[in-house]
């Protein structure tokens, strides 16, 4: 309501009204558009996610288990860590091309380093007491990874997981600008260069919005059942 | 033949090129079946004996041993007490109590459980979460883990020191019939110059740092202990004097 009176009653064009919006929805799904571009960004998304958490969560794991281990590895992680996923977008299609494989790789690398320290500081931040009554009890080294580091880190890595994902979601949609020709941040880019349809720009923005509020309330509901 | 017999422990810990002499030459003997207590100011190094004691550090010299054999490491047949902290928050006080059960068969597993939930008074409790326990709870369940597994030693390293005064008296007078049932031999490492004299047959007395057993008394006091009673007032000033205490606040 608010936005509709404020886009109403001034008289420059910022913004468009909700209801172009809502028309510029309509016309997306019209044609066909809105699911496919969703589908699409969703795909790169999982793909990006499910590798770098097969991947970084085991490495830092057992980087983290390894005192030396984070030592070597340290340096290295905190020079990568700081440069945005985005800045490897000309090598992402350097070594990949236009296409679905380079932003899933963007993806890949936007939540490989964040996941990688939630685990190497989840295991760090084990307590003592834990592993030492864990050893007391007589627990081979397996059954002590099984039984008591897993279940002691699963927590955070699940909050690691959640915050991992918003950021994933954040990396598609400048991927997708850039390098591919589908997808939700393809769509506010085309829409833009397309003879300025801002209503579809707003309506591509109000549908990433409401998709990563849903991924951000799965993700919660998993942490939730955790605790 | 001793239960537990530390021959000439030192301990030193190098930090940052200084070296801390903790513990100094320290003897000491166990019967089987006893209950000891460490008593000594806080930092003088006794939570460092209990963990040598344990198998979780090496001294850096003289040895324990235990039933006559060297203690190289952590044993399942002797069972370290910590505060209410060791409890493993992501299991219930069935998954707790059964954690170093294992082995065991399922039917004598339930027994064991159910055996032990009851002797601590956790009734009712079996598939509550620590996180929905008091802190003296807490303590039960983990008292009730280290008794499931039948150790012949348990080591408690200030297990009440985190409770109310007034939990506190109740686990020691539970802590006691435990023990009459079960006869297990226990160390318990205690600053609370009270809780040593009403819980202990001997109290080990130790220096500040780098410390040494100063005395042993013996508490020659029948269970139940009445607190008030003239020879109890006598050991326990006799013990304040031997730490160098005055006796008024």
């Amino acid at each position: 309501m608010a936005w509709q009176l404020a886009v109403s009653f001034s008289s420059l064009h910022i913004l468009p009204g909700p209801l172009e919006v809502v028309g510029g929805l309509a016309d997306l799904i019209k044609h066909g558009l809105l699911l496919k571009y969703v589908v699409a960004s969703l795909f790169r998304v999982t793909w990006g996610f499910v590798l770098a958490a097969i991947l970084a969560i085991p490495l830092g794991l057992t980087i983290g288990w390894h005192r030396r281990a984070e030592m070597a590895f340290n340096p290295l992680l905190q020079i990568l860590r700081p440069i945005s996923p985005l800045a490897w977008i000309p090598i992402a299609i350097l070594w990949f091309g236009v296409g679905d494989l380079a932003s899933v790789f963007l993806i890949f690398l936007g939540c490989f380093f964040p996941l990688m320290l939630t685990a190497i500081n989840a295991v760090q931040g084990v307590p003592a007491v834990f592993l030492n009554a864990a050893r007391n009890f007589g627990l081979s080294p397996g059954a002590i990874v099984s039984r008591v580091l897993f279940p002691a880190v699963v927590p955070q890595l699940i909050v690691g997981l959640r915050i991992t994902l918003g950021i994933a979601w954040l990396v598609v949609v400048a991927a997708e600008m850039i390098a591919v020709n589908s997808g939700l941040g393809f769509l506010i880019v085309d829409a833009r260069n397309a003879g300025n349809r801002y209503d579809l720009v707003v309506a591509g923005m109000v549908v990433i919005g409401l998709i990563g509020l849903l991924l951000d309330a799965g993700m919660r509901s998993l942490e939730s059942r955790h605790s | 033949m001793n239960k537990l017999s530390a021959q000439r422990v030192s301990m030193q810990f190098s930090r940052d090129g200084k070296t801390t002499n903790v513990l100094r030459d320290v003897n000491l003997e166990v019967a089987p079946g006893e209950f000891l207590c460490l008593l000594g100011p806080s930092g003088c190094g006794k939570s460092t004996l209990l963990s040598i004691i344990a198998g979780f550090l090496s001294p850096s010299a003289g040895a324990v041993k235990i039933d006559g054999e060297a203690v190289t490491g952590p044993d399942p047949r002797r069972i370290f007490v910590f505060q209410e902290r060791g409890v493993f928050p992501w299991l219930t006080v069935a998954g707790n109590i059964a954690f170093g059960l294992s082995k065991l068969s399922r039917t004598d597993r339930e027994q064991r459980i159910a055996h032990y939930v009851k002797l601590v008074g956790l009734e009712g409790f079996e598939k509550a979460y620590p996180a929905e326990l008091s802190g003296g709870m807490k303590q039960r369940v983990e008292v009730a883990r280290a008794l499931a597994v039948n150790p012949d030693m348990l080591f408690l390293d200030e297990p009440f020191g985190a409770l109310d005064s007034i939990t506190r008296l109740t686990m020691r007078r539970e802590l006691l019939r435990i023990w009459e049932a079960e006869r297990n031999t226990v160390i318990f490492v205690t600053h609370d110059i009270d809780e040593a004299v009403q819980l202990a047959d001997r109290v080990a007395v130790m220096s500040d740092r780098p410390a040494t057993i100063q005395q042993v008394v013996n508490i020659d006091i029948p269970h139940p202990r009445d607190i008030s009673s003239a020879r109890y007032l006598e050991l326990r000033d006799g013990i304040f004097r031997q730490l160098g205490l005055a006796h008024k606040v």
